[in-house]
């Protein structure tokens, strides 16, 4: 990767990132952690949605089968973590395949309901199987299978740096994409396929190629969740968890890599403060649905990139 | 209880549900098809209109049937008036462009659905039928009394009711000058204007129109179901299998489909557990929109 100052400014954040322990207190720790692995999530979506245009309503169906690779391969199997891990990252992958190939047939609205439809059917799945999976309410991991070699994921301070690393990884993984010769792709099919095919590329590798990315950062973010925070269900299945990464992705700046990262730490902490005064705190994901779509479609840094002749990926 | 009578059974109560979920998919169906929306807060209108019912229904005194008689023409007014006004204040500054419009519904499915929790609480809520007598069902097969097999006057009169008001619907379309109107801004929306229908009033008016639908069919069901703030997800998950089936925007095969849905909803649930049914439901639905995406009733897309 070339090194300039987009480069550096990336490297930066990861950096001040991980400097942020040393100021915070164990509760804003233990929320950034949780940020982080969101916003890894949300980083995945964004080269679907942000870079390639394809506006996805099923990611919760890519988070949970990270989440659920991981978890069941622990609860039935007894796979360590360092292997749950990555069975969750290859069936959330798989799955992503599988969904993207069937999906991309149609385009815009259909595949926004194509998607929703597929996630419902795997989180009524979930609940089908209730026996295996405790769908409705959830299981827990043990705390003692929750450690890599003697490394516990489930103390603070670890948690914190395992999801800073996972975040770190992936972020510079979106960034290395969207700067390749593949990532100028996605950006050309987003604004005119007609034209990209004209130029001579077939769109359709190239958006399964952006569906499998963005399943496998889901994946990996549901089975880090797992691991992290010990707590598997259906309910991250839901439609719910579908809307939050295109919540993050919007209000942070879609096509910015940083933007899911700043999308996820504001509407994190409103969410938190909304919680405080009412118990219909998910109204603020409404009104912020409603307000980035009628008057900011490029979010923040969308917004700040523009004033900045757009050198920021 | 044996199969013959447990199917009869079944079916009524199919019939009950199909005949709710004809309402409540065209007016889903009315709004994609005139103005090409997808509305994912429609359920949110059901719901709301359940919850007005009950509203409505417990603040007046006297007979039952009076505070049912005030939801069911309260509900779909004041639903329908506020359909409206999220339509003039934002669906129409979207310019109805299609995936921004699908996220506004989205944003305004979180309002409305936590807008009643702060409104009406997080109880769920019964209404009292106008009348429920009791209808024994003869069943004519070995013995001729005892199956112990009976329906309400009440579950008749909601299937009746809805018949009566798609009857309506249909003849506002196909007779009035209004569903003339709405007819010519669904066929070409420029060449409507360019003869003087004023299309944003009649986008109002069909979005209006679409979700008072809906709250009127959750008015008619609301004394069998009970209503609170999250029976949303159901009427709008079904309704778009049945107007996906039926082929987006054909009403006729929106009607076909909400019958066949509702109807093997009931029955196929006397085989399967509900999940299992919706999950197969969800399959298909994505399955005709992969391979099939004109609907299995609907025509070619244009």
């Amino acid at each position: 990767m070339r090194v300039d100052r987009a480069l550096i400014l990336h490297l930066a954040v990861i950096a001040l990132l991980f400097a942020m322990q040393y100021v915070m207190s164990p509760y804003h720790q233990g929320n950034l952690a949780r940020i982080l692995v969101l916003a890894t999530y949300a980083t995945g979506y964004n080269i679907l949605f942000g870079y390639t245009g394809l506006l996805s309503l099923g990611h919760a169906l890519f988070f949970a089968a990270g989440m659920y690779g991981a978890g069941m391969t622990m609860r039935y199997w007894d796979f360590p973590a360092i292997a749950a891990f990555p069975t969750g990252i290859i069936a959330a992958t798989a799955l992503a395949f599988l969904i993207g190939t069937l999906a991309l047939r149609t385009t815009g609205v259909a595949f926004m309901i194509v998607t929703l439809m597929f996630a419902q059917a795997g989180f009524l799945t979930l609940l089908y199987f209730n026996e295996y999976t405790r769908g409705d309410e959830g299981f827990v991991l043990p705390q003692a299978d929750r450690a890599i070699g003697m490394i516990d994921l489930s103390a603070d301070d670890t948690r914190f740096i395992a999801a800073w690393v996972i975040f770190s990884v992936g972020l510079l993984i979106a960034l290395a994409i969207v700067r390749s010769k593949a990532g100028r792709v996605l950006i050309a099919i987003r604004e005119n396929e007609e034209r990209t095919r004209m130029l001579g590329f077939n769109p359709f590798p190239y958006k399964l190629g952006a569906v499998v990315v963005s399943g496998a950062f889901a994946g990996a973010a549901g089975a880090a969740y797992a691991l992290l925070f010990g707590s598997v269900g259906a309910s991250f299945a839901s439609i719910q968890y579908s809307i939050e990464p295109l919540l993050f992705v919007l209000l942070g700046g879609a096509g910015v890599v940083l933007g899911p990262l700043v999308g996820s730490i504001l509407i994190f902490y409103l969410i938190d403060y909304a919680r405080e005064i009412t118990t219909a705190y998910l109204i603020v994901v409404g009104v912020a649905l409603v307000l980035l779509i009628l008057f900011a479609r490029k979010g923040v840094l969308g917004s700040i990139r523009r004033r900045t002749d757009g050198w920021l990926p | 209880m044996d199969l013959g009578p447990q199917l009869m059974l079944a079916s009524l109560d199919g019939a009950v549900g199909a005949a709710v979920l004809a309402l409540t998919a065209l007016g889903l169906s009315l709004v994609f098809g005139v103005m090409r929306v997808v509305n994912v807060a429609h359920g949110e209108f059901f719901m709301l209109g359940a919850m007005i019912a009950w509203f409505v229904a417990s603040n007046i005194a006297g007979h039952p049937a009076i505070g049912f008689v005030g939801a069911l023409i309260i509900a779909p007014l004041l639903v329908g008036a506020i359909a409206a006004s999220a339509d003039w204040l934002i669906l129409k500054r979207l310019d109805y462009e299609p995936e921004a419009t699908i996220v506004a519904t989205i944003g305004l499915l979180y309002i409305l659905q936590q807008g009643a929790l702060v409104t009406f609480g997080p109880v769920a809520q019964a209404v009292e039928a106008p009348f429920n007598h009791r209808i024994e069902i003869p069943w004519f097969e070995g013995s001729n009394v005892g199956w112990g097999l009976f329906t309400t006057s009440y579950k008749l009169f909601v299937i009746a009711a809805a018949i009566t008001i798609l009857l309506a619907v249909w003849l506002l379309l196909s007779r009035t000058k209004m569903g003339l109107v709405m007819r010519a801004t669904q066929l070409d929306r420029e060449t409507a204007q360019a003869f003087g229908i004023p299309v944003e009033k009649v986008y109002a008016l069909t979005f209006g129109f679409g979700a008072a639908l809906a709250a009127l069919s959750a008015v008619l069901i609301v004394p069998i179901q009970q209503a609170d703030y999250l029976m949303g997800g159901d009427p709008l998950l079904l309704s778009f299998i049945v107007v996906i089936i039926g082929g987006l925007g054909s009403l006729r095969g929106t009607l076909i489909a909400a019958l066949l849905i509702g109807m093997s909803d009931g029955i196929i649930s006397v085989f399967f557990t509900p999940t299992l049914a919706k999950i197969i439901a969800t399959l298909v639905v994505a399955m005709v929109l992969v391979f099939r995406p004109q609907g299995l009733f609907g025509a070619k897309a244009q």
